[in-house]
This record gives structure tokens, sequence and C-alpha cells, in this order.
């Protein structure tokens, strides 16, 4: 990876704006705020291989909160397991980029969407990888909703009780859920003290700090127990007009002028100038 | 069934290091040998059957065959949607082994009772359904489901079930097996049921019906080479299993049936009615209350053989 962290990141909420505007479809509040988390792991963390993404002793990366798919689409192309054209196809008839994470796309291991499945998934290939002797880690990312689910927390017991120290779990704290403030809807509270009691390391950083994340990312994955880093996120990070607002949990800059205001925002808080859209670029015929 | 499928699954993890096996904390002693010899390769997963069907299906992914096995409610429908997307959606071999369907475990009410297993489960894509029909047949699906590439559910009973076989079957994931021949009418049973299909055909010998009775132990894929034969050559088809009637192995003939009319056979279907079974008694005495007996079901065969002609 050529770019900075901070340019990837840029670029993955870059083309998640423009692909959520011409598919005019939702969940672009949760792909902002995952974008740095991915930016990190696809820049400086993740041992992967674009060119060969079923490389056996790969990292995985189970990608629980598969709603938020277009920023990892972007991660994905940019880091070139796709062509960065393609992401132009996102939510077109008959394509392969569809609104949730898919496995039939390069680079993706799990297709994900109903929520609280991740955690279960990571802990299997955690537990293959010690089985087998492998040097891979398992990263899983997940909202801060889906601790709703149950089978999330069976997961964390297990991961506990197995020693399960080659898996990260790293919760994108936006505070959000779909109709409302996490605390509001069903509080969770301290994650971290809930994860901890449950026999995980943990860590809470600030999940658009890249040193941080990058130094609690490389902290994890070391003797004994699993790692939780909860990382603080703002839905919608960098449009400074989708921040912390939940109605961009449904909403798409659906129109020209407002995806032109959300580049323009984003571009301000990078302090570039705003690039042109790649409107053209990668267009496909309807 | 439960000790073959011990006695089996032990076998193969011998010769196949990448078997594994997931409890959901049950199967009290009946892996003893099991783990014993592979204690590395058996995980009780804990009353967490959701999480444990995502454990089998990330293993899969990496390469490992798990086994799942539970108590069939809780193989099946408490993961139903881990199921359905993580094992299913991936199309990963994962096998699902579901003990005490049916009703095995009539007494302990229908938290415990599997009326749906089936039904369920042959809704998704990728997925093999497989009920075999007496300890033999466990032995043999065991090996068919880690052969085959992709999901298996197998459906067991519980313990000491009337053999039907003498050796263990060559059994074919979607092709059933004729264990009698005879041309008047032709059975076709799936799972548990299938020594009182076999008992019931003897009645009907005494009444000088002669019955061909097949084992239908894969629900899904179904054996239409077998169908397109019967429906063709008989005048009724029979179809028995301890499941509802709504989507087991009779909802997936009439199905198939509705396809490929007119056929020359009709169809006649005995299973469990769209009820829950609430009165104490042990499985006998189930099944007596739903007419899955041998008695029974002769006379309902006889009847609607009189309607045919
Ligand atoms: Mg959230």
């Amino acid at each position: 990876m050529e770019l900075s962290t901070e340019e990837f990141a840029y670029q993955i909420r870059r083309h998640a704006l423009v692909m959520v505007h011409r598919a005019d479809s939702s969940h672009i509040g949760g792909a902002l705020s995952v974008a740095d988390i991915l930016a990190v792991l696809y820049g400086r963390v993740l041992r992967v291989r674009s060119e060969d993404p079923e490389w056996p002793d790969r990292d995985r990366l189970v990608f629980s909160k598969g709603h938020a798919c277009t920023a990892l689409y972007a991660a994905l192309a940019l880091g070139g397991f796709f062509p960065l054209d393609e992401l132009a196809s996102y939510g077109r008839k008959g394509t392969r980029l569809l609104g949730h994470a898919s496995h039939e796309v390069p680079g993706v291991e799990w297709s994900t969407g109903s929520l609280g499945h991740g955690l279960g998934l990571a802990c299997g290939q955690a537990l293959a990888g010690k089985r087998r002797s492998a040097g891979w880690r398992v990263f899983a990312v997940l909202s801060d909703g889906e601790l709703d689910e149950g089978s999330t927390w069976e997961s964390a017991l297990f991961a506990a009780h197995h020693g399960l120290d080659n898996l990260c779990v790293i919760v994108d704290r936006n505070g959000q859920q779909a109709l409302g403030r996490t605390e509001d809807v069903l509080a969770l509270g301290d994650i971290c003290a809930k994860f901890s009691s449950f026999g995980w390391k943990t860590a809470e950083i600030d999940g658009h700090d890249h040193t941080a994340l990058l130094q609690s990312l490389e902290a994890a994955v070391v003797d004994g127990a699993p790692t939780c880093i909860v990382a603080r996120t703002i839905k919608g990070k960098g449009v400074r007009f989708m921040e912390d607002r939940l109605e961009w949990h449904y909403r798409s800059p659906k129109t020209v002028d407002l995806l032109e205001r959300a580049l323009q925002e984003l571009a301000d808080s990078y302090g570039h100038r705003p690039e042109p859209i790649p409107l053209s670029g990668g267009e496909l015929p309807e | 069934m439960r000790n073959a499928f011990a006695s089996e699954l032990t076998a193969v993890a011998a010769e196949d290091s990448r078997v594994f096996l997931l409890s959901g904390d049950i199967g009290n002693r009946l892996f003893n040998e099991y783990k014993q010899r592979f204690g590395e390769r058996f995980m009780n997963c804990g009353v967490a059957e959701a999480g444990m069907m995502g454990v089998a299906a990330g293993m899969a992914l990496c390469g490992l065959h798990p086994i799942v096995y539970t108590i069939a409610p809780f193989t099946t429908l408490r993961c139903y949607e881990q199921i359905k997307l993580d094992v299913c959606y991936h199309n990963l071999s994962v096998v699902i082994v579901g003990v005490g369907a049916g009703l095995a475990y009539a007494s302990l009410g229908p938290t415990h009772h599997t009326f749906e297993d089936v039904a369920a489960l042959r809704l998704f894509p990728n997925m093999a359904v497989v009920c075999p029909g007496d300890a033999l047949e466990v032995r043999a699906a065991l090996r068919a489901a880690l052969r085959r590439s992709g999901p298996v559910y197998i459906r067991l009973g519980k313990k000491n079930e009337p053999r039907v076989h003498q050796a263990v079957p060559e059994l074919t994931i979607g092709r059933g097996i004729i264990l009698r021949e005879g041309t008047d009418v032709c059975i076709l049973a799936t799972g548990v049921i299938l020594p009182t299909a076999l008992a019931t055909a003897d009645l009907l010998a005494g009444k000088g019906v002669a019955a061909r009775v097949v084992s239908m132990h894969t629900v899904k894929p179904l054996d239409t080479t077998m169908l397109e034969d019967v429906f063709q050559s008989y005048k009724l088809v029979v179809s028995m299993e301890e499941h509802g009637l709504i989507g087991g192995l009779g909802g997936g003939v009439a199905e198939w049936l509705a396809d490929h009319a007119p056929q020359r056979a009709l169809l006649l279907r005995f299973g469990l009615p769209d009820e829950f079974f609430h009165l104490a008694g042990d499985q006998e005495y189930a099944r007596l209350h739903y007419g899955l007996v041998p008695d029974v079901m002769a006379a309902g065969i006889l009847k609607k053989l009189r309607e045919v002609g």
C-alpha cells in the first residue's frame, strides 16, 4: 500500500459516498465511522495478498457489520483486490457488489448483513488456526448495535474459554444503531468492562486516531486471551452534516448537490482540495 | 442410532484428521472412546448453539470437517439462521446431526419434539437432508455426508431402534434403497419409521398385498429417478415419516407430484399432523396416538387400494 493510512481512509470515504449516492443506498453513516479502522487494517496490519485473496496463510478479516459494505468494497478495491472501476457497479442489477458484504467479492471472507454472526465465525477460524498451528490471525469488525445479539455473547464466552489469543475484535463504537443511540435502545454500558469480565483483554481508543489504532491492533493477538478493541467513532465521520446524525443510517446523499457538499466537507476535513468525482470512469451501461 | 453414530464417528476420525466433533453439551458418556482417542478434536461448546454453528462454519472455511451434534430441535431451529447464512450460503462442509428427532423424546414434551426439522432444513439451497432408517444406515450416512462437498443434516433417532439391514448398506445421498420388492403398492419411508414400514408391509402381505418398501433416507435431494419410476409403475405410492405432514418426505413428494402430474399413482401420506403433542407418554404411545403403527397404516393402505381399484 503506497498511500498513507490517512489518505487510504480518505479515499475509502470518498468512494463510499459516491457509491451510496449512485445506488441511492443506505448505511453511509456506518461506512464513514469504520473507514479508519479498515484503512489501518488493510494499510498496515493485515497480512493478505490482493493478487491471491485465498492465500491459505492470510489473516482473516470477518467484517460482521456487512451493512457498511461500501467501505469494505472501497478498501478492497483500493488495496488491489479488484479493479477500482468496479466500484461504479455497486448496486447495479446483476453485478456482484450487492448491498451487504458478499463473499463472491474477492477479499471478502464472509457474507454478512444479519447481525451477530461475525464473532462465531471468527471464533471458528481462530480455533482452526490454533488447531492447525497456523500463524494467521483473525480480526472481526463488529458494530456496537450487534452487541445486542445474544449470539455475540455466546461467542465472547467461547473465545475466552478456549484462549483464542489469535482473535481480535474491533467494535465500531459509534454509539448509534438503526433507531437511536445504543444507550437509549438497549444500553450497552461499558463494553470494555463487559468483555473484560468475560476474560478478554480490552482497550478503548479513539477509532479515528490511526496511531492509536495501529498500536492497539499490533498489541493485540498475543498471549493467552482474545482482545477486544472498542474503537470510539463518530457515525458519518468526515462529513460534518452527517456526523452523529441518525438519519444517515438510512439516507443517501442522493442528489448531486448533496454529494458535492459531502465531498467538499470531506475534502475540507482532510485539508484536501476536492477531487473530481469519478462519475464517468467505470460507468456501466444501464 | 446414537451409539452407531458415535462408533462410526470414532472410526472416521481415525481415518481423517479433519474430522472434528462439536457438541452442544449433549452426549454424556456417548463419546468416551472418541474423546479418549481424539480428545483434541472434541469440543463441548456449551449450551450455545448459535455460537457453535458459527464456529463450525468458521472451521469448515479453514478446511476442517466439523460435525455438530446435539438434540434435534437445538441443532436445527435454535441456530436456524446460522445454518442458513453461515453454513448453507457459504456452502460449507458442515455435518449437522440431530439426535432424538421426531417422537424419540415424546415424553419430554414439545420443547424436545421435532416435527419440523426436515421441512425447515430442506428449505435452504445447498443443504442435503438425510434420515437414516436404522443404525447401519447411520454409519453409511455419516460416511456419505463426509464425502459430500457441502452441508448435510443427519436426522437420528435415539437408541435401540430395530435393525433393518444385515450389513452396512451402500448409501448414496439422493438415492433410495429398495428393501423389499412388491408390485401392488410402493412404500417410501424415511428415518426411524423404516422398521414400522416393513412391519406394515408384513401385514399387507398377510392380506395378499405385495408392497415394495424403499428406505428413502434422503429427503433432499429427492430421488426423482425413483419417483418417476414408482409413480408410473404403481397405482398407489405411500410416504411414511415420523415428521410433520407439512414439508417433510410426504410434502416433498407432493411438491414433485404437483410439478409432474399427471402420474398413474396416487399419493397417500402418513406423518404427524399440524399440532403440538402435549400429552405425557413415551414414543410408543405417541406413535399409537397418531396412528403411525403397522395395523393402522396397513388398514389405511388397504382402504386406499380399494378406492383406486
Ligand atoms: Mg453503531
